[in-house]
């Protein structure tokens, strides 16, 4: 079992990262939770959501100690950082947040995801940087099933598609390096 | 528009979350009185007043002691998974149909906005549900029929009162349900509704782990209330109950009543949309054994 945290600012797409996530599981046939927390407001405020992906039937669906964090700006990194299991990984956007996390116990990876967003043609696709960084870490999932999720949801905008493709690929490549 | 269209003998069915559903009690007590099958579903806000959007289980009292004016009860089915919130709500239909009463689904935030893999059940042909020999739904050359909630005269009144908790003491008898997790041997007995009780599964697999025999009863009906499970843990091994609730004490005033002052029974609450972490309700369960323990 895998209990994964995804935070941010509200429009960093980070409840659509969580949620292809969850589909990627479900579509492996394994056990998977998704658990939005956000405000009323469409962009800004805070959003972050939990993901569990589970062999075996998910009991509670809270990530009160995620395994691993996954944090696209300073705020939720700082705040969050804190709670991550020992051992655990988190994962930063190094591009708006700085990687100290005053703790010497989990492993850190500074993935700018917002400037290799930007090489890959859209800094909006830096939650998929992200998502890729993290399955290159974990494997939670095959990079194969987040390509299935993408081409869905995607179908009809092959810019979209192909831009997001480039950034989970970038971000797959940024911690292989 | 609800006991309109149910009125017509049509499946129907509102949702809303606290304040919208306190707005629509005089009319369920209404639907109630009249004996018209539908369903209501609450997510619970964090209130009272306008409240939070965040998981809470504020609304028990309104749910299954009444919430509108009279004596009635709504049967009351409390979801913990995804899964759960599409299966009751067939069952919620189904169990209306059968009784002629108003049911409602209660639910908190978290069901509310979790996502989770559900498996549909079968589409189901509308002729297959059994004709509704009250409904009005038009004369057609049939017998007229009237639904009404103003019975003003003290001698119908009664008897059509009475002719409603004996419908209420039926279904007490054939639909109290829970799920009992791990209560056979327990020596701590938890109990919780909704995603609460998901929390405290996870709760008495790490107490175990840590020695102690814990359980959970988990009740799927509010109303009625599975009392009976309760009844057969207070005669077994049980040395204490506590349940874990998102408000300040509500459905533990019927965890009283079922355990029937036989052991004893502590409270954890947290509001405000606050959702308990494991380590609150581990700490919590070890202070109830504690303190059953100081009791004897």
């Amino acid at each position: 079992m895998i209990r994964i945290l995804l935070a941010g600012q509200g429009g960093q797409g980070v409840l659509s990262a969580g949620k292809f996530l969850a589909e990627s599981g479900l579509h492996e046939g394994k056990e998977v939770t998704y658990l939005p927390a956000y405000g009323p407001e469409m962009r800004g405020g805070t959003a972050n959501c939990s993901v569990i992906i589970s062999e075996h039937p998910i009991a509670s669906p809270l990530c009160n100690t995620p395994d691993v964090l996954i944090a696209m700006n300073g705020p939720s990194f700082h705040k969050f950082a804190p709670r991550v299991r020992s051992g655990g990984i988190i994962i930063v956007n190094g591009s708006v947040s700085d990687c100290y996390a005053g703790r010497d116990d989990v492993r850190i990876c500074d993935v700018a995801a917002g400037d290799i967003a930007l090489e890959a043609g859209d800094v909006r696709s830096a939650n998929m940087v992200m998502l890729g960084a993290f399955i290159a870490l974990t494997g939670a999932v095959k990079e194969r099933s987040i390509f299935n999720c993408l081409n869905e949801k995607f179908v009809g905008k092959p810019h979209v598609l192909d831009c997001n493709r480039a950034a989970f690929e970038a971000g797959v490549a940024a911690v292989k390096k | 528009m609800v006991y309109g269209a149910a009125g017509a003998g049509i499946r129907a069915m509102t949702s809303s979350s606290s304040p919208g559903v306190s707005l629509k009690q005089e009319g369920i007590s209404y639907i109630a009185c009249a004996r018209i099958p539908c369903v209501v579903v609450n997510i619970m806000r964090a209130g009272p007043g306008l409240g939070g959007i965040l998981p809470a289980q504020g609304d028990y009292f309104q749910a299954t002691k009444g919430g509108g004016h009279g004596d009635y009860h709504l049967i009351v089915l409390a979801p913990s998974t995804a899964q759960e919130a599409c299966d009751f709500t067939y069952r919620a239909f189904d169990l209306a149909d059968k009784y002629r009463v108003p049911a409602m689904i209660l639910a908190d935030g978290m069901i509310g906005q979790i996502m989770e893999p559900v498996e549909l059940p079968p589409m189901r042909d509308l002729k297959d549900i059994p004709e509704k020999p009250w409904a009005t739904s038009g004369h057609y050359g049939k017998e007229r029929r009237i639904l009404n909630s103003l019975i003003i005269k003290p001698e119908e009144l009664e008897p059509h009162v009475n002719e409603l908790q004996r419908t209420y003491d039926e279904i007490y008898a054939n639909e109290r349900k829970a799920e009992c997790y791990k209560t056979e041997d327990a020596e701590i007995v938890l109990t919780a509704y909704g995603t609460i009780a998901r929390i405290c599964k996870s709760v008495v697999d790490e107490l175990r782990m840590q020695g102690v025999k814990a359980g959970c009863i988990r009740p799927i009906t509010l109303y009625p209330f599975p009392d009976d499970a309760y009844a057969k843990c207070a005669a077994g091994a049980a040395k204490a109950f506590l349940s874990v609730e998102l408000s300040l004490g509500q459905m533990v005033e019927d965890v009283k009543l079922a355990v029937n002052g036989k052991k004893p029974v502590y409270f954890y609450g947290r509001t405000g949309g606050n959702v308990p972490e494991e380590a609150e309700i581990i700490e919590a369960a070890k202070s109830a054994i504690r303190k059953a323990e100081a009791a004897k």
